[in-house]
């Protein structure tokens, strides 16, 4: 069969200061395929797709779409050639409704009539198998909702070149799933669907080529259906690569970190914890899973000392001399003196963990600076530290007073986790560790939270892959709304088992059931 | 495959890059390229408006500075009062707290001074008076400035407005007390007769080595002091400094102090060392200079030296300029922002690079 180029790009090149995000690259698309771009973090994939859509302006190369070469400036000039981005974070008004956020910056020069768009809404929803309410406000819609509202807002303006970046990242197995459905019927419409993404499995259930970026060159463009996942990998990160996790068996666990009934609301009055007990044992890793603002981050917060709770109650059981503390409502300085070794890798690194523009002694001082009562710092052993964790975890750095937010992703992390890690903690805990980091990287840090569990230390890993969460953890807990709908035993559960219960008692819920159930009868007429 | 269209593809002429770093040599060369540009730029202005020829004009200018012993130490202690008050607004700054009200915290502190003379002068030893006048000083101009700081800790307010007022209110109360002191009803104190730092060498020596300590001390403060780096952190990222357990709001009301007190001392010397008066304009306007004098040395003391040496050249040199060729005092202002403007331009190209596309499109 011939196929029509949808989209070309020849000798595409992209630099950021000294950092070549894209080097000469060659890419093809054609109209009625799904295109999987693979490749790991800062491999340059998000920076490609930003030259397509019009948001970065390319240093050298040539656009030709439909064969005409094109030149595009702005997001306007993308739409004018039909080329649509779906980005990772959704653009949408909060109090607008789907439609409204749907036509909102068009300039046709056509009068506006919200039915008219509903209609049409609803119309495109039908063709491609969505389910959305036209006239419900985005800041009720589960983020799931959301992207739907995102991709019909490309679709409305009538885009042939659909570009997703990572859109699985928020979404649940079952979500993922439905959204492959629905991009499978875009295809068979004709429309070319490239999709930016890390995640093997998805790229072999759901593409027709994948092209592979590495360091910011095409390494190669093959047909899904002749490759596998362990082919995918050794192109991507250039050599072989294992890709098990292991998981030792726990040694003599006890409890170390009791958590029971604990109660939180935010600044507008909204509950985020509701009523959370668990207990973290020694020697054992406890995965959180969730969707993102299930209330992760506030229950870490909470235990580390940052977030004041309403009620419950967080008990912490010293092992030196068995003795039990509540470390609700302490400040991190009273818990550090109190004798609780508790070590946190938050969520936001550069902006929580570390002083990006400080450098890396700097920032392993931030832990320890207040020691000994002379007004003056002592870098000496921050020095030796950060010396010791460059050696000991192969941190690519010219040095060590190179400022943190020069390194790469991994290199930030493990700067991170080197440095709470030291401190010989009791209880670790790391809130999506891996996020952004190469395949080398994470594997790496599921070495370094594997050791420290051998040592006798209570792990707790907030995670969003699941996939990692079911092989690396000993017991997970899954979050919805900030309630706990489950604790389950990850030697025994599975992904999906977890994606249930990641949307249980929401709103959500119900119609995920239903749509799940559609796709899966689509699935056996197709 | 596609064809090649060129003659239909409207390139941009060219578009901005993000640079990486750039050699330490090179960007002090840009910046120097830059003040000279900035003089080029200045000299044609002088040329065309006032038809001075660029020679004279930079004649003129380095006379102005440098042309006598006077001219030389007027210079030094035009320097040493706007880099002590820079060095003051500086903990705060780098501690991203928008103290504008430096102006107000060197004016409250040279009235506690005036005061101080008013009320003690001839009653106690000259130095008695001067430790009181000092103290004073400090004082006061640490209250002024800790204020706005407890209602930014306690409440979250504006810092920046409300510093600024906090100059509108000083301006007033020395109105206020000059309308007390001075019974004729010409609001104006005459020089008073106590309270002089004494004379070595000659009247602004005293001055200067308070202020080269001040430097140092400060440059110690700030990089190898406990206190410095609780600074450093609060300023980069308050969430960084409540998750390893500062205290920021007592971090934010301490800093404030030091930079009030700091202000407090720049107030004292103004008025024991040079002015032994107060009017209205006693701080004139180096509260505000002193913030583009700080922010231009990224904070750090010692370049302070050389920023502030900059301004006060610039200030005094076209202030001759002026006088020589007779002309208003505004243009001096008006040459003063030009010559920032390049200034602080040139960081534009510090950070970025401009790349033509051009050559690359018409190659291929």
């Amino acid at each position: 069969m011939e196929r029509s180029v949808a989209l070309e790009l020849r000798g595409v090149t992209k630099t950021f200061g000294k950092v070549i995000a894209n080097n000469n690259v060659d890419l093809t698309v054609y109209a009625g395929e799904i295109l999987s771009i693979l490749g790991e973090n800062g491999c340059g994939k998000t920076t490609l797709m930003n030259m397509i859509s019009g948001i970065y302006f390319p240093d050298r190369g040539h656009m030709f779409v439909k064969g005409e070469e094109v030149v595009i400036r702005s997001p306007k000039d993308a739409f004018d050639h039909k080329i649509g981005m779906i980005h990772q974070h959704f653009k949408l008004v909060d109090v607008f409704s789907a439609s409204e956020n749907i036509v909102l910056g068009i300039d046709d020069g056509n009068k506006y009539s919200l039915k008219d768009v509903n209609n049409r809404v609803l119309e495109i929803s039908e063709r491609y198998g969505f389910n959305i309410d036209p006239k419900k406000k985005i800041y009720e819609m589960s983020v799931s909702e959301k992207q739907t509202v995102e991709i019909i807002k490309v679709l409305y303006r009538g885009a042939d070149i659909l570009i997703l970046d990572e859109p699985t990242a928020v979404l649940t197995p079952q979500e993922t799933e439905r959204l492959f459905n629905v991009l499978r019927r875009m295809r068979d419409d004709g429309k070319a669907i490239i999709i930016i993404t890390h995640k093997l499995h998805e790229v072999l259930s759901v593409s027709d080529r994948v092209a592979v970026l590495r360091r910011g060159e095409h390494i190669a463009t093959v047909e899904t259906a002749g490759t596998n996942e362990s082919e995918l990998t050794e192109m991507m990160v250039g050599k072989k690569i294992s890709l098990n996790i292991e998981r030792p068996e726990p040694k003599e666990p006890k409890d170390r970190l009791i958590v029971k009934n604990v109660n939180c609301t935010n600044s507008d009055g909204i509950k985020i914890l509701d009523n959370i007990s668990f207990t973290a044992r020694s020697g054992e890793i406890l995965g959180i899973a969730g969707i993102a603002g299930s209330g992760q981050r506030e229950l870490l917060e909470s235990i580390a000392g940052l977030q004041h709770l309403d009620s419950g109650e967080i008990m912490y059981h010293n092992p030196k001399n068995d003795e039990e503390v509540n470390l609700r409502d302490r400040t991190p300085l009273q818990i550090r003196d109190l004798g609780v070794r508790l070590s946190f890798v938050p969520e936001d690194r550069l902006g929580m963990g570390l002083v990006g523009n400080m450098d890396i002694i700097d920032n392993m001082m931030l832990r320890s600076y207040k020691k000994g009562h002379s007004m003056f710092l002592n870098r000496k052993a921050p020095k030796n530290l950060a010396k010791e964790i460059i050696e000991s975890l192969e941190i690519a750095t010219p040095n060590a007073t190179t400022p943190v937010r020069r390194l790469s992703g991994g290199n930030v992390q493990k700067v991170l986790v080197g440095r709470e890690i030291a401190s010989a903690p009791s209880v670790l805990m790391a809130a999506y560790p891996v996020r952004g980091l190469d395949i080398g990287s994470s594997y790496t840090i599921y070495k370094l939270l594997n050791e420290q569990k051998a040592r006798g230390v209570a792990v707790i890993f907030v995670g969003e892959d699941l996939d990692v969460l079911v092989e690396l953890c000993d017991k997970i807990i899954v979050l919805a709304s900030g309630k706990v709908t489950g604790i389950v035993d990850a030697r025994t559960t599975t992904k999906e088992e977890i994606g249930l219960l990641m949307t249980k008692s929401t709103s959500v819920s119900e119609d995920a059931l239903k749509t799940e159930n559609s796709a899966k009868e689509d699935g056996c007429n197709g | 495959m596609a064809k090649v269209k060129t003659e239909k593809v409207h390139e941009p002429l060219f578009h901005i890059v993000k640079r990486d770093r750039m050699p330490l040599w090179q960007s002090i060369s840009i910046r120097l390229g830059s003040i000279v540009c900035a003089l080029a730029f200045c000299a044609l202005i002088c040329y065309i408006v006032i038809d001075v020829k660029p020679a004279e004009f930079f004649e003129t200018m380095f006379d102005g500075v440098f042309g006598s012993e006077r001219r030389i130490w007027k210079m030094i202690k035009d320097l040493a009062v706007l880099l002590c008050i820079s060095l003051a607004v500086t903990p705060a700054f780098k501690m991203r707290f928008w103290n504008i009200g430096a102006e107000g915290q060197v004016l409250m502190s040279c009235l506690a001074s005036v005061a101080c003379v008013i009320y003690f002068g001839g009653k106690m030893s000259n130095w008695m008076l001067l430790v009181c006048m000092a103290l004073a000083s400090v004082i006061m101009g640490a209250i002024w400035a800790v204020i706005p700081a407890v209602f930014k800790a306690k409440w979250d307010t504006n810092e920046t407005l409300f510093t600024l007022m906090m100059n509108y209110v000083a301006t007033s109360l020395v109105s206020f007390f000059l309308i007390v002191w001075v019974p004729s009803g010409s609001s104006t104190l005459g020089e008073l007769d106590y309270g002089h730092l004494p004379n070595i060498y000659n009247r602004y020596l005293v001055l200067v080595l308070v202020v080269a300590a001040i430097t140092v001390a400060m440059y110690i403060y700030l990089n190898y002091c406990k206190h410095g780096y609780e600074i450093s952190v609060v300023g980069e990222s308050q969430k960084t400094a409540c998750y390893i357990g500062i205290n920021v709001k007592k971090v934010v009301i301490r800093t404030l102090i030091v930079s009030g007190a700091l202000c407090g001392i720049a107030g004292f010397l103004i008025v024991s060392a040079l002015d032994h008066s107060v009017t209205t304009a006693s701080a004139g306007g180096q509260g505000f200079t002193a913030i583009m004098v700080s922010w231009l040395a990224k904070f750090n003391p010692i370049i302070m030296v050389a920023t502030s040496f900059l301004i006060v050249f610039l200030q005094q040199g076209v202030n001759q300029v002026a006088t020589d060729c007779n002309i208003s005092n505004a243009f001096p202002n008006i040459i003063v922002g030009i010559i920032l403007f390049f200034v602080i331009g040139c960081e534009f190209f510090i950070n970025y690079k401009i790349m033509f596309r051009g050559k690359e499109a018409s190659k291929k």
